[in-house]
């Protein structure tokens, strides 16, 4: 079982080594072979995970834990990975960038999130998120020409060593009370006694960690100017994958482990939930850079997805795992239109340069349409479900308010999300505007995507039905 | 089947337009005509098989949508609905028409767009599962809002955006009290819980205090819709801005989902919140029908008149929805269709003159029914049915409402009917300024007439404007039944807290 239960994490890591050999061997610095291998291997590492559907369990002594849940991210961060490799050798070449360890360190940091998803104990936990970590402070300042991308990864190392420093007090602390670092030991640990100031702080400090890591209220400075430095492919994939992962791993401890304990922290994570989506709306409100405006969106949406956290239960989870399938759909796509509109060269990603855009060009309208749509939940959208179906888990538990606060802000985020849709559709285009290439991973991104959001969206059945069966 | 295929065959044949080359304008144009008149005839198929004899949903159909939430895709008509998706899909009909002349420019988004909206309208009046409703309430912000933001006046942006997320605001509120309504609701068959409406209407009894909330956030949204003082800002702004097609539509289909939501939702399953509400909602309608008809009567643009006539008017909507007696409630029930139709008729006809001069500004015009003698006439008939003139249908439904606001509430009655006479004061102020007198701008000698296509709307419009004034028993004993059940659900809430008989 030992084998079998991390035989998709071995194939990434295979593959990325393969990946950084066939880079050696490339003396003429085409980087051929590159993009296709990293794809194959996604797919392969996807397909081996989805094999372990119901055939999973415990492995390493109890370390990870390949269950169904397990199985459904595996798959998620498998295409994430899939889907930025495929969108990201145009922009290469646009900002010339010309490293080709960029796909061996993009496969490497999908590995740390599969082992993030898949731990069961905090060191496996914590060993996942420094693999990610490091791989995306790299990432991050590949486009050295850009001073912006280096003080973004700059900034990302720092503040992400900070954080992760408080994860580990966290996991001494609990260590300390419950003699275990695993998800049941700490369970089991804190189930008899009553908190001991220790566990609180423990607790607290593990807080503090995951909250940077998604990017919560106040811990978020780092993300709009991370986001907005590092090259657009990577913050697409930062914007989804690691909340993604960070959000499976708060489910397993904060949402489960640590459910007894809940009376310590659940107030907290309802407030730090409505300032982050609050917060993220509001000053999203403002951006004119749609980089930064999205990075303020993915923090917002990070707030409507604690309050599943808040919540709790079987449909909570649900809900939430449904919500970052969406929102990585989402999200990518709107990456992805950001870098075809970028490439049209002068602009540098201000939503000005949208003016014109969207009868210009009918399918990047259209999908940008279906995207913006979908963040602000409008049906029949997949976010629009996602939302539905988490607050509903939240009313379910007696939250009203917080839901209250959570509908009004999707509603004040509509402005800011329409407001793209409103220079793409009802503005002249300003300045005379070059051709979007017509570039098949591009457009097939694109339409991917989109369908998926619109399938899934009027028609959740499937994907809700599956991911109910996922549940831990 | 009938009624999946008047939803959506208009969204599939604005697909197929999308898919037409971008040159060949008039068979876009011909097959968004096309597709409407097929969905306008199967809802007059729809009416003449309906039963007007009892108060159960007819036409039902019901497909398992997402079984483990509960959620159906139930659609049915009763007398309430019935003659609103007529209306609706009346009026889809007559803005293609209409906009044959007057929109030249990305011809086929815009009918994509509008029959989008079609399909919008019509599902929310049919659906019978409160997240199916939901989807078509808010499915119906996206095609508006283009339709607005492109295709509209000089501000039309800030109007685009102003309408879409003051009404999200009020629907996201709503999605709260659903969700709330859905897990006090357990689904007799399948054991969990259920979001088909009228299992919720069955076992919905709440206390007063739950019920208050309940009512205040489907209410908000309602309110918001229909528009009610002071949630009415959106409305002139976005009237105005909008083409001549959206403006109708909005006019004569989406504030009437305002009245409709508070018709079909709040009164029959809050009915003691309802009765403790009625002080509020009463003088909030009165202050519509007074207020829009005073700051109708300054206005300097036609098209805004007509804005705030409508504030004024579905102010008189609400006065006799909540005397919550039966005259009451048919005169409003009446009243919107006849509002649907008339200023329908009225968004038309300012869209007539305005695609000869490009101005709605009263002062550009005046003594023009010289020149435009059809134009003239026709504008008469409906504004005199506005007003609320015998033998028109506006008479009809302000009677009934009247007579069912003076029966619960003497008050509210001469208020209201002081309205009556307020409509009449702005409207024949302005059909003078702008028809009589003399002609004092040279442009206004040369216009032309209507022409065949925009008679063609108008007459259509004024022959049920006509038919409902003169013999409106077809309508009003369609919907009795209906109304009557709703009346018997206040009645058993009133019975424990008696109302003013």
């Amino acid at each position: 079982m030992d084998i079998i239960g991390i035989l998709p994490e071995f194939l990434l890591v295979i593959t990325a080594i393969l990946v950084l050999i066939l880079d050696l061997l490339d003396k003429r610095g085409e980087k051929v072979g590159l993009v296709p291998l990293s794809i194959v291997g996604f797919i392969g590492a996807g397909i081996v995970s989805a094999f372990l559907w119901d055939r999973g369990g415990y492995a390493f002594s109890d370390m990870v834990v390949a269950d169904n849940f397990t199985t459904v991210f595996r798959v998620l961060l498998c295409f994430i990975g899939a889907i930025t490799v495929l969108v990201s050798p145009a922009y290469l070449r646009y900002r010339d960038i010309r490293l080709g360890e960029y796909y061996p360190l993009l496969i490497i940091a999908v590995f740390g999130m599969m082992v993030m998803v898949s731990a069961a104990d905090l060191l496996l936990f914590f060993l996942g998120l420094e693999t990610l970590s490091i791989a995306l402070y790299v990432l991050a300042c590949l486009d050295r020409r850009d001073s912006r991308s280096t003080e973004a990864a700059l900034k990302y190392l720092i503040l992400g060593a900070f954080s992760t420093a408080f994860l580990l007090y966290g996991v001494a602390l609990l260590y300390a009370v419950t003699s275990s670092t695993s998800y049941a030991g700490i369970m089991e640990g804190l189930r008899e006694t009553s908190p001991d100031p220790l566990a609180v702080a423990g607790i607290g400090f593990l807080l503090v960690g995951f909250a940077f890591k998604v990017a919560a209220v106040p811990f978020h400075f780092w993300s709009p100017d991370v986001y907005q430095g590092a090259p657009t492919p990577i913050t697409a994939f930062m914007s989804v994958g690691p909340k993604a992962a960070a959000f499976v791993a708060l489910i397993r401890v904060f949402g489960i482990a640590l459910d007894g304990t809940a009376d310590v922290w659940m107030d907290a994570l309802a407030i730090i939930a409505a300032l982050t989506m609050t917060l993220g709306n509001v000053v999203a409100l403002r951006q004119q850079n749609i980089k930064r405006m999205l990075a303020y969106s993915s923090i917002a949406h990070a707030g409507y997805l604690l309050v599943g956290i808040v919540a709790g239960g079987q449909r909570a989870f649900a809900a939430m795992s449904f919500y970052l399938v969406a929102y990585a759909l989402m999200n990518l796509g709107a990456f992805t239109v950001a870098m075809l509109v970028n490439r049209r060269g002068d602009g540098d990603y201000q939503l000005e340069d949208y003016k014109g855009a969207g009868f210009a060009h009918p399918l990047l309208g259209a999908t940008m349409a279906v995207f913006m749509f979908s963040l602000a939940g409008i049906p029949p959208t997949a976010g629009f479900f996602g939302k539905l179906y988490l607050f509903s888990a939240a009313v379910e538990k007696g939250y009203v308010l917080l839901v209250v606060i959570a509908v009004l802000n999707s509603a004040l985020a509509a402005y800011y999300y329409l407001r793209i849709l409103g220079y793409m559709y009802m503005a002249r285009p300003e300045r005379e505007l070059k051709p979007v290439p017509r570039l098949g991973a591009y457009t097939f991104t694109l339409i991917l995507t989109s369908v998926i959001i619109l399938l899934i969206g009027s028609l959740p059945a499937g994907m809700l039905n599956l991911l109910l069966a996922a549940l831990p | 089947m009938l009624l999946t295929f008047s939803i959506f065959i208009p969204t599939a044949v604005g697909l197929l337009i999308l898919m037409i080359p971008r040159r060949m304008e008039i068979l876009q144009r011909y097959v968004a005509l096309l597709g409407t008149a097929v969905s306008f005839i199967l809802t007059v198929v729809v009416f003449l098989n309906f039963d007007g004899s009892t108060s159960l949903f007819q036409f039902e159909e019901s497909w398992i949508w997402v079984s483990s939430l509960g959620i159906t895709y139930h659609l049915g008509v009763d007398g309430i609905s019935l003659f609103l998706i007529l209306l609706t899909t009346f009026l889809t009909f007559l803005c293609i028409i209409s906009s044959w002349g007057s929109v030249k420019e990305r011809i086929k988004e815009y009918h994509f767009f509008l029959l989008l909206l079609e399909t919008g309208m019509v599902g929310v009046f049919c659906a019978m599962d409160f997240f199916l409703f939901y989807v078509f309430w808010e499915l119906m912000l996206i095609p508006m809002y283009f339709l607005i933001g492109i295709w509209g006046g000089p501000r039309r942006v800030y109007a685009a955006v102003k309408f879409f997320i003051y009404t999200m605001t009020g629907s996201v509120l709503m999605l709260v009290g659903i969700l709330y309504l859905y897990f006090h609701t357990t689904d007799p068959v399948m054991g969990g819980h259920t979001f088909d409406i009228l299992i919720v209407m069955r076992q919905c009894h709440f206390p007063l205090g739950i019920q208050t909330w309940l009512f205040l956030a489907f209410g908000l949204a309602f309110a918001i819709k229909v528009p009610m003082f002071p949630f009415h800002t959106w409305l002139p702004d976005a009237h105005v801005e909008a083409p001549t097609a959206g403006s109708v539509l909005l006019a004569g289909v989406l504030l009437k989902m305002g009245t409709f939501g508070f018709l079909r939702f709040c009164l029959p399953m809050f009915p003691e919140a309802a009765i403790k509400f009625v002080p509020l909602i009463s003088i909030l309608a009165l202050i519509g029908i007074l207020y829009g008809a005073l700051v109708s009567m300054v206005q300097k643009d036609i098209k805004k008149l007509v804005a705030y006539s409508s504030v004024a008017h579905l102010g008189f909507v609400m006065l006799g929805m909540f005397a919550l007696n039966l005259q009451g409630l048919a005169g409003s029930l009446l009243q919107q269709i006849n509002h649907g139709l008339s200023t329908g008729a009225l968004f038309f006809l300012v869209g007539v003159v305005y695609d000869r001069r490009h101005t709605r500004l009263i002062e550009d015009y005046g003594g023009i029914a010289k020149g435009m003698p059809l134009y003239a006439s026709l504008f008469m008939i409906v504004m005199l049915s506005s007003i609320g003139v015998p033998g028109f249908n506006g008479f009809v439904g302000e009677f009934l409402i009247l007579l069912g606001t003076f029966k619960a509430n003497i008050t509210y009655g001469v208020l209201g009917a002081a309205g009556v006479i307020l409509a009449a004061v702005y409207l024949l102020w302005m059909y003078q300024r702008v028809f009589f007198g003399k002609v004092v701008h040279p442009e206004n000698e040369k216009l032309h007439d209507c022409t065949a296509r925009e008679a063609f709307v108008l007459i259509a419009l004024i022959v049920f404007i006509i038919w409902i004034g003169v013999y409106p028993e077809p309508f009003l004993s369609r919907m009795e039944p209906s109304l009557q059940a709703v009346l018997d659900r206040i009645q058993e809430a009133s019975a424990a807290a008696p109302l003013v008989p």
